[in-house]
This record gives C-alpha cells, sequence and structure tokens, in this order.
C-alpha cells in the first residue's frame, strides 16, 4: 500500500479541440473549479473536494486524447527513490525542473511501454479553495453542475500492457485488483492501484500506442450519478452508455464524451482494496458482466472509440 | 425557421432530413436511422468519417488525425457537418481512412 512511494493520479493533460466548449464541459457540467490560466492557454482545473493545485489541464490542439497522466509521490526523498529504480531498469526518464509547470515542483517524466507518457512528481502548492481544515465545512461553496468530488482514474489503451503492467507493478508499487484473460492466457485488460480504491489505473490491450480510453471523476453516490444523468440529458451531451454498474470494481457509473469527443466516466461506489486482496480475474467469455453487470453486454463503441 | 435539407446516404440507399445547425450524424440518430457509425459525436474518433461527393456544407471542429489539413474536398467526420444544401454522402473506405493515417503521423504531445 502506498503510504510510501505512489500515493495518487494527480493530474491528467488533455488535448481538446474547442477551449471555450471544453470549459463549458469540465467547469459547468462536469463542476470542476478553474485555478489558473497559463500563458501558453492551457487552462488548469481542480475539483472542489481535492486540496492540489490542479488536477485536470486542458490544452487546445488540433486533435483529441491525452497528453500525460502525472502520479503524486509520497514525498522528494521517495521521488528520488524511484527516480533510480526507474534508471535501474532501463526505463529512459527525463527531469523537468520545478516552475515549468504552474505550482509544481520538479517532474519526472517517462513513455511507458503503452507509449503513454507519465509523470511523477512530489511538490504541489495547495489551493485556497480546497477542503477547509478548521472546523470544515462540506465545502467553500455549493458545487456545480454534476458536482465531481475529484479525478480518478484514467484507462488507456496501448499495445504492451504487459510491460506497462510490470513497470507500474514492479517499480512503482502498484498492485493489481483485476484483469480479464483471454483462454489462451492473454490478458485483455488490468486494473491497478497504488492506493485502496479498486483502480488507480487500467490498461486495455489495443493495437495502437499510446490511446486515451477515459478519464473518470468520482462523485458521491449513486443518487449523484443520477443527477449527472439529468445533466447530460438537459444539455445534450453526447453519452456512451449508462447509468449502469461495472462488474470489475463494482462502481456505478455513466460513460460520456466531452465535446473534444474524449470519453468522461462519472463513477461512485465501489470496493475498497488492500494489497493482500486476492486478484479478481474475468474471463473473456464473461467480459459483458465484468464491463456492464446490468447489461451483461459489451457495446462496440466502448470497446472501439478512442482519442 | 431553420432550414432542413435532405441527406442521403450512397451506400445503403438511406435518407433523412436534417436541419441546417445539426450535425447529420446527430440527426441520423435522433430520428432512429442507421447508416454511418455512431462514435463520439463530437469530432474526435474518426467512427463517422465520411465523403461528401455532393452538395455544401460547413465543419464544425474536428480531429486532423481524422481529417488532416488539405484533405479532398468533402472528407469529414459525419457528426460536424452542418448541412448548407441536400447531400449525398458516402461511408469512409479503408483506403480513406489509411490515406488520413498516412497524412498526421502519431506523435504530437505537449508538455
Amino acid at each position: 500500500m502506498a503510504i510510501s512511494g505512489v500515493l495518487r493520479p494527480g493530474y491528467v493533460q488533455v488535448r481538446v479541440l474547442d477551449m471555450k466548449a471544453a470549459l463549458e464541459h469540465y467547469r459547468d457540467r462536469i463542476g470542476l473549479d478553474v485555478v489558473a490560466t497559463g500563458n501558453d492557454g492551457r487552462v488548469f482545473l481542480k475539483a472542489y473536494d481535492e486540496f492540489d493545485h490542479h488536477s485536470v489541464i486542458l490544452r487546445e490542439a488540433d486533435e483529441p486524447g491525452m497528453d500525460f497522466l502525472a502520479f503524486k509521490v509520497a514525498s522528494e526523498g521517495e521521488l528520488d527513490v524511484l527516480h533510480e529504480k526507474l534508471l535501474n531498469a532501463g526505463v529512459a526518464v527525463e527531469e523537468i525542473p520545478p516552475g515549468d509547470m504552474p505550482a509544481v515542483g520538479r517532474r519526472l517524466t517517462f513513455i511507458a511501454p503503452t507509449g503513454h507518457r507519465f509523470e511523477l512528481f512530489a511538490t504541489i502548492g495547495l489551493d485556497p479553495t480546497g477542503p477547509m481544515v478548521n472546523n470544515p465545512e462540506l465545502w467553500h461553496a455549493e458545487p456545480r453542475g454534476m458536482r465531481a468530488l475529484r479525478f480518478d482514474h484514467c484507462l488507456l489503451y496501448g499495445d504492451d500492457i504487459d510491460g506497462a503492467k510490470a513497470l507500474f507493478n514492479d517499480i512503482l508499487g502498484f498492485s493489481t485488483t483485476e484483469q480479464v484473460v483471454a483462454p489462451d492466457g492473454t490478458v485483455i485488460a488490468t486494473f491497478l492501484s497504488c492506493s485502496t480504491k479498486a483502480h488507480d489505473l487500467a490498461l486495455v490491450r489495443h493495437d495502437e500506442k499510446g490511446k486515451l480510453h477515459h478519464i473518470s471523476f468520482l462523485l458521491e453516490s449513486w443518487n449523484d450519478i443520477g443527477h449527472a444523468a439529468d445533466i447530460m440529458s438537459r444539455y445534450e451531451m453526447s453519452v456512451d452508455i449508462g447509468p449502469t454498474r461495472h462488474g470489475i470494481t463494482r462502481g456505478q457509473t455513466i460513460y460520456f464524451f466531452d465535446p473534444s469527443g474524449n470519453r468522461n466516466e462519472v463513477f461512485s461506489g465501489g470496493y475498497t482494496f488492500y494489497p493482500d486482496h486476492p486478484v479478481r480475474t474475468w474471463s473473456t467469455d464473461s467480459v459483458g458482466k465484468a464491463i456492464f453487470y446490468y447489461e451483461r453486454a459489451l457495446n462496440d463503441r466502448f470497446m472501439t472509440v478512442v482519442t | 425557421m431553420t432550414s432542413h435539407h435532405r441527406i442521403e446516404i450512397e451506400n445503403c440507399g438511406t435518407h433523412f432530413r436534417c436541419p441546417e445547425n445539426e450535425g447529420v450524424l446527430q440527426a441520423m440518430e435522433r430520428q432512429g436511422r442507421r447508416a454511418i457509425p455512431v462514435g463520439c459525436r463530437n469530432g474526435g474518433c474518426g467512427l463517422c468519417l465520411v465523403l461528401v461527393t455532393a452538395g455544401d456544407f460547413k465543419a464544425g471542429p474536428m480531429s486532423r488525425r481524422h481529417v488532416p489539413c488539405g484533405e479532398p474536398a468533402g472528407l469529414a467526420l459525419a457528426c460536424r457537418v452542418y448541412p448548407q444544401t441536400d447531400l449525398r454522402v458516402r461511408l469512409a473506405t479503408d483506403e480513406d481512412r489509411q490515406w488520413s493515417k498516412q497524412q498526421c503521423p502519431a506523435g504530437r504531445d505537449g508538455r
């Protein structure tokens, strides 16, 4: 368990085709707060229940997708330890000095075998709109839109998920919580945790490198999932599937798309994971129930649409 | 009153009407028609790539991965095609998709 080492997903940088439309989506519908806008036009946002300066970065580009996903490490000392472990394992690591990104200290960046760029950092400033700490109220101002509590995890599609899984488990100290395995033993999907969450990162085998399947936000309850569904219909948002429940992680969920076609998820519930728990394994002939527990069948769009 | 135009899908003979301010894909889906594959509906995933073979349209923002700059006239994502006249449309072929892929190699990232 990551009392030391990697703590949790820190921030994700998402490419969007139109910043105005993206802000309406992430700020007004999902309910994130804008904390800063960079000189380069990037916009930094956070959910109301997060302490750290930002958890989502939007960058306008001519193609959607994910630039990178960063994990927060417990301390600068732990960051040094992980740096050495990565180098010893032959992973090419670039160190980005402090000050390159607002509020964030030095960052380590590397490309995983799936082609995705990941970062590790230990230092980030706190935002004054984070949770109160003295006789704390629930929030500074009542949450907007879908009332997302936090940025939670990403599911990424890539080719060498075995290599990426080994990197996260063996070098960075993650645990596998669940997996989908084909009859020949090939792992089709793997769910990884660095904490007591059922997943902090999920990987699915795919023939192209570096694709984004979804960015997930935590909501408080099944009622809030219903409220999110109301918002999606009211504002004619593009829905993929849901509200429904997962077999894997047991979370209650809706998948939908941002205005650039990046898939988002809102979810609630799910179980608590501890690193002594056995791995839960799903066979490919039960994958419908694994992904969508109520429908017991996958839709093609969920399997094939990525950015 | 918004003008409506007739959208004809060449491959399957399907046709439906689409207002000028609605995407062709969205209009198709809203009317319960099935012809063009439905993905993200927001110009990102490329699933609804079509070639408009006749008629005029305005295009909304689309991923350059799927519709590169300088594309053959008419290549567009149906979710971002807003008809200005009646349109004839055919579904993208594998060749269309291969061509798009070659024009836009992977590897654009910001930090």
